[in-house]
């Protein structure tokens, strides 16, 4: 079955003060149909900029794609025109959920403004983004309130009470969980093959992240979406994940479906990164060393130089691996048997 | 003092800061080099009536205007007050404002607000129009326009300083300090100071551009240095009646004035480029 | 309600700044070298003439009394005489007042409808030829001495191309009174070549006064575009795949020109400034002359009666930008 989505050797440069820093090397990623897929890596590894890759939106002078595909339902999106991307693509078939939904809506429109501004241009009912090109198209009526129900049903459906007051409300009238579910809700909307959501809990309260994220799940396997899922935090994945993918550095490491992923990691630093959740009794363990530089990185496997298991052959990077028809991790050294979780 | 040289050199990166120096720079040697460049030094005080208004020639590059004095040794010699009025009135003004700005930064309460009030109360009014009152009620005089200039200036660096040093006080690291018992005052030169150079640096620059932009609207207006002192903007009304013929005269310290500011101006934003980091565009990878 | 409160607040504020203005130009008045009351006496008043001057009118009496006189006599409109008019400053003042707003605002518009969509063009095309040339225009603005750039026109259009007339506010009889403002009188009355003539007088006036407010504007509005082209609410709209115009036209220009509307009344100062300046270069017939020749003639209580008149505008028009501000901006509303 062809994937959704499957990103091959993308390589993405960053030029900077110091440097130019490879953020991406050659990463490989699938997502597949009705799939949610967990992309789990530290604060700085590339989660962020491989989900604006594949939408399209990096910073223009300062980003270069070195090289790699991206496809989508088949086509390489980096070789897409433009304005197509933009028309067809972007917040039709692959949506958005950012990280900090405070300040993702412009504070000085109401709700309903920007929502049924996302509608008039993506709405299922637009046709295929003909026309679109022009900013002074009219929306037609019989449209508009059609797409109004839909808007109003999915705010009930990601429980926002009393929609219709609240479409005329500002964002900052929210409170932080329901600017999420709002953003959940606008994702959808478009009914897109692919949500693209980029570290959606982080910025909420501990309470509310489960809740939100269930949601999520639930919605989303009801309408048959993919989601590709970035986040720092293992319990996140573990909650909604199909399946998980580990980037350190830029690299992605292993990937499986959750259960197998949890109960036999694989690879060297997943199994670290899984050690290193806090015990029962708060203990931390810490993986010694440091973030390689992007400037001037390790050759071959970015972990090497943290890694307990280096050998030589590390500083070439290793081909993947597959340990069962689903599991999958680019090691040369890939170990055996079940890690402690915190335990 | 290696931080000095890194921003001398980040600085001479930036090509229009670097055309802002060099026209500050060679402000300054029309200024120290008055007497050597000029090609009639003594027109400042001499009148040769006979040649008076003549068009730029050979022998007066830039003319001579209604007194016959060479406008343009005139000029070089009008680029020492201008350097003196810039200098001294910026120089007071920051003496006075940081000061206040400090004080006003450190204490709360009544004390700290009245003081930022009445540096408010300055700044209610247009520069202009409140040095036009003081200037007039002293008298026209060259002490008498820094005096003004510099009392309507202050307000920008007391205010700097008051926000940057209300920053650092809201800081995690001044409330452990104090709590480990640093005097305050130690809290103030060793963090707040190094903190406000930078703004301080800015300000100036930029203030130099605005003062030297009112002296010259001063004597304009017939309140800065009498005669025979050629202050650029007095020999710009002088020029007023010789119009059009004698365009060179209102021209030439018309344009002195131009590049001299945009002089600072240039310097002014280079140097806020390379000292705010907040403005310094962030290039590195935005990553989650 | 929360409206009410607000405008309350930034009121409060309003009073002591007056006070504290006063108490500066009374300070400034009192402090001077020359004796202000031989001056109202005349060369010709003997001493014991200016002695009787200075108790009627109140100068010998302690410095704070004279400030409750002085503070008395400005609430019921009296700024005191002008020397040389021989009239109340207050009505002086009255007088040449419509002349001076009518050019401020002539500028004002001039220079906003030029120098916003420079700014948010500027910030679009950034680094582009359009840009650079934008970016030339901006830093002559700042280091152009105004009287000199009001002769320089003068010099070019007036004397040399004879596009414009010289100075002055009007050539022949001004249009009926309605007013005080030349353009809106003489549109109402229909008085057409009263109207073409008082645009032609205005012309170049209005351009030197709008050159450097233009060049702020520009500055701030492009700095604003460009800021906001940043923010996080930019970023998800382009992901969501927004056309760009719709992007920019609608979301990035409100939310920089939110910060733009506080920058109007940065720029009234500036042109408040300028104002007694051009009217020099100019022979506009408005206050700011009036400052001026009272400066020649030594007239104090007239460069103070100006000098409060301008401050207190200033104050009042910061006042009114801050709220307008909390008006244009939602968020502030809440807080």
């Amino acid at each position: 079955m062809a994937e959704l989505l499957s990103v091959r050797g993308l390589r993405v440069d960053f030029v900077t003060d110091g440097g130019v820093a490879q953020v991406l090397d050659g990463i490989n990623l699938d997502v597949g149909r009705g799939e949610v897929v967990g992309l789990v890596g530290e604060s700085g590894c590339g989660k962020t900029t491989l989900a604006r890759a594949i939408l399209g939106i990096l910073p223009a002078g300062a980003a270069r794609v070195r090289g790699g595909e991206v496809r989508f339902r088949g086509a390489d999106l980096l070789r897409q025109d433009p304005a197509v991307l933009n028309a067809r693509v972007r917040g039709k078939a692959i949506t958005f959920i950012p990280q900090d939904p405070s300040t993702s809506l412009s504070p000085l429109f109401p709700v309903q403004t920007q929502i049924m501004d996302l509608m008039k241009w993506k709405s299922p009912r637009a046709g295929n983004g003909a026309g679109a090109r022009w900013p002074l198209w009219r929306y037609p009526r019989g449209r508009y309130h059609a797409d109004r129900e839909a808007v109003l049903e999915a705010l009930r459906a990601v429980q926002i009470p009393e929609p219709a007051r609240a479409l005329r409300r500002l964002p900052h009238e929210f409170s932080g969980g329901q600017r999420q579910r709002l953003m959940i809700a606008m994702a959808l909307l478009p009914q897109p093959d692919l949500i693209i959501a980029d570290e959606p809990t982080t910025a909420l309260d501990v309470t509310i992240q489960a809740q939100i994220l269930r949601l999520l799940r639930e919605l989303v396997k009801a309408r048959g979406v993919s989601v590709l899922f970035t986040t720092h935090d293992l319990g996140t994945a573990h909650e909604i994940c199909d399946r998980v993918v580990v980037m350190y550095a830029g690299q992605e490491m292993e990937a499986a479906p959750t259960e197998a992923f949890f109960a036999r990691p694989a690879h060297p630093y997943t199994r670290r990164l899984l050690a290193s959740v806090p015990t029962a009794t708060g203990e931390l363990r810490d993986i010694p060393g440091d973030v390689p530089s992007l400037v001037a990185p390790p050759p071959g496997c970015r972990f090497h130089p943290r890694c307990e298991y280096a050998t030589p052959e590390c500083q070439a990077r290793p081909a993947l691996r597959a340990l069962a028809p689903d599991h999958g991790v680019r090691c040369h050294h890939p170990v055996d048997g079940p890690v402690g979780i915190g335990a | 003092m290696s931080a000095a040289w890194f921003v001398v050199r980040r600085l001479t990166r930036d090509r229009s800061a670097l055309v802002g120096l060099i026209l500050i720079g060679v402000l300054l040697l029309a200024a120290l080099l008055a007497p050597v460049l000029a090609t009639h030094p003594d027109d400042v005080f001499e009148l040769h009536p006979a040649r008076r208004l003549q068009a730029p020639g050979a022998s007066h590059w830039l003319g001579t205007d209604r007194m016959g004095a060479d406008v343009y040794s005139r000029l070089l010699f009008g680029a020492r007050i201008t350097l003196l009025i810039g200098v001294i009135a910026v120089g007071t003004s920051l003496l006075v404002g940081v000061p206040i700005g400090l004080v006003a930064g450190h204490f709360h309460g009544w004390f700290s607000d009245l003081l930022m009030r009445v540096s408010d109360i300055f700044l209610a009014v247009p520069q202009v129009v409140l040095a036009i009152a003081i200037a007039q009620t002293l008298g026209p005089s060259l002490p008498n326009v820094i005096l003004a200039l510099s009392a309507t200036y202050w307000p920008w660096f007391a205010r700097v300083v008051y926000a940057e040093a209300r920053v650092v006080q809201k800081e995690i690291f001044v409330e452990s300090t104090v709590a480990l018992g640093a005097s305050p005052w130690r809290l103030t030169a060793l963090h707040v100071l190094p903190n406000i150079a930078s703004p301080i640096i800015v300000r100036a620059s930029i203030g130099m551009g605005f003062t030297i932009l009112t002296a010259a609207a001063l004597g304009f207006l017939g309140l800065g240095p009498p005669p025979p002192t050629p202050e650029w903007g007095r020999t710009i009304a002088e020029s007023r009646e010789f119009l059009p013929d004698a365009w060179w005269y209102a021209t030439a310290p018309g344009l002195a004035i131009f590049l001299t500011v945009m002089g600072f101006n240039l310097l002014g934003d280079g140097l806020r480029d390379v000292l705010d980091p907040r403005l310094r565009r962030g290039r590195t990878p935005r990553d989650g | 309600m929360r409206l009410a409160a607000l405008a309350l607040r930034r009121l409060a504020w309003f009073v002591p700044t007056l006070l504290g203005l006063l108490v500066l130009t009374f300070v400034i008045s009192r402090v001077i070298p020359a004796d202000p009351v031989a001056l109202v006496a005349g060369e010709t008043a003997t001493p014991a003439q200016v002695e009787a001057l200075r108790r009627q009118l109140g100068y010998d009496r302690p410095l704070p009394v004279q400030f409750v006189g002085y503070v008395a006599r400005l609430a019921q409109g009296d700024m005191g005489t002008s020397i040389f008019t021989r009239r109340p400053i207050v009505q002086d003042l009255a007088h040449r007042l419509p002349a001076t707003i009518e050019l401020t605002v002539v500028a004002m518009v001039v220079s906003v409808l030029a120098g916003v969509p420079l700014g948010v063009v500027s910030a679009l095309w950034r680094n582009s030829a359009l840009d650079h040339a934008v970016r030339v225009v901006t830093v002559s603005g700042l280091a152009i001495a105004s009287f000199w750039l009001g002769i320089m026109l003068q010099l070019l259009f007036a004397m040399r191309l004879g596009w414009t007339p010289l100075n002055g506010r009007l050539q022949g009889f001004p249009p009926e009174a309605i007013t005080g403002f030349y353009l809106v009188d003489a549109a109402l009355t229909g008085d057409w070549p009263a109207f073409g003539t008082a645009l032609r007088h205005l012309a170049l006036p209005a351009a030197t006064l709008a050159f450097p407010a233009l060049a702020t504007l520009v500055r701030f509005t492009r700095a604003g575009v460009l800021d906001v082209m940043q923010s996080n609410f930019v970023l998800y709209e382009r992901a969501m795949g927004l056309p760009r115009p719709v992007i920019v036209w609608k979301y990035t220009l409100r939310s920089a020109l939110t910060s733009t509307v506080t920058q109007i009344g940065l720029l009234f100062g500036i042109l408040l400034a300028g104002a007694v300046v051009t009217e020099a270069v100019f022979d506009w017939p408005g206050i700011g002359t009036y400052a001026v020749s009272s400066i020649l003639q030594s007239d104090y209580n007239a460069v103070m009666g100006f000098t409060i008149w301008a401050g207190t505008i200033f104050i009042v028009v910061n006042l009114l930008v801050d709220v307008v501000q909390t008006l244009v901006d939602p968020r502030e509303r809440a807080t």
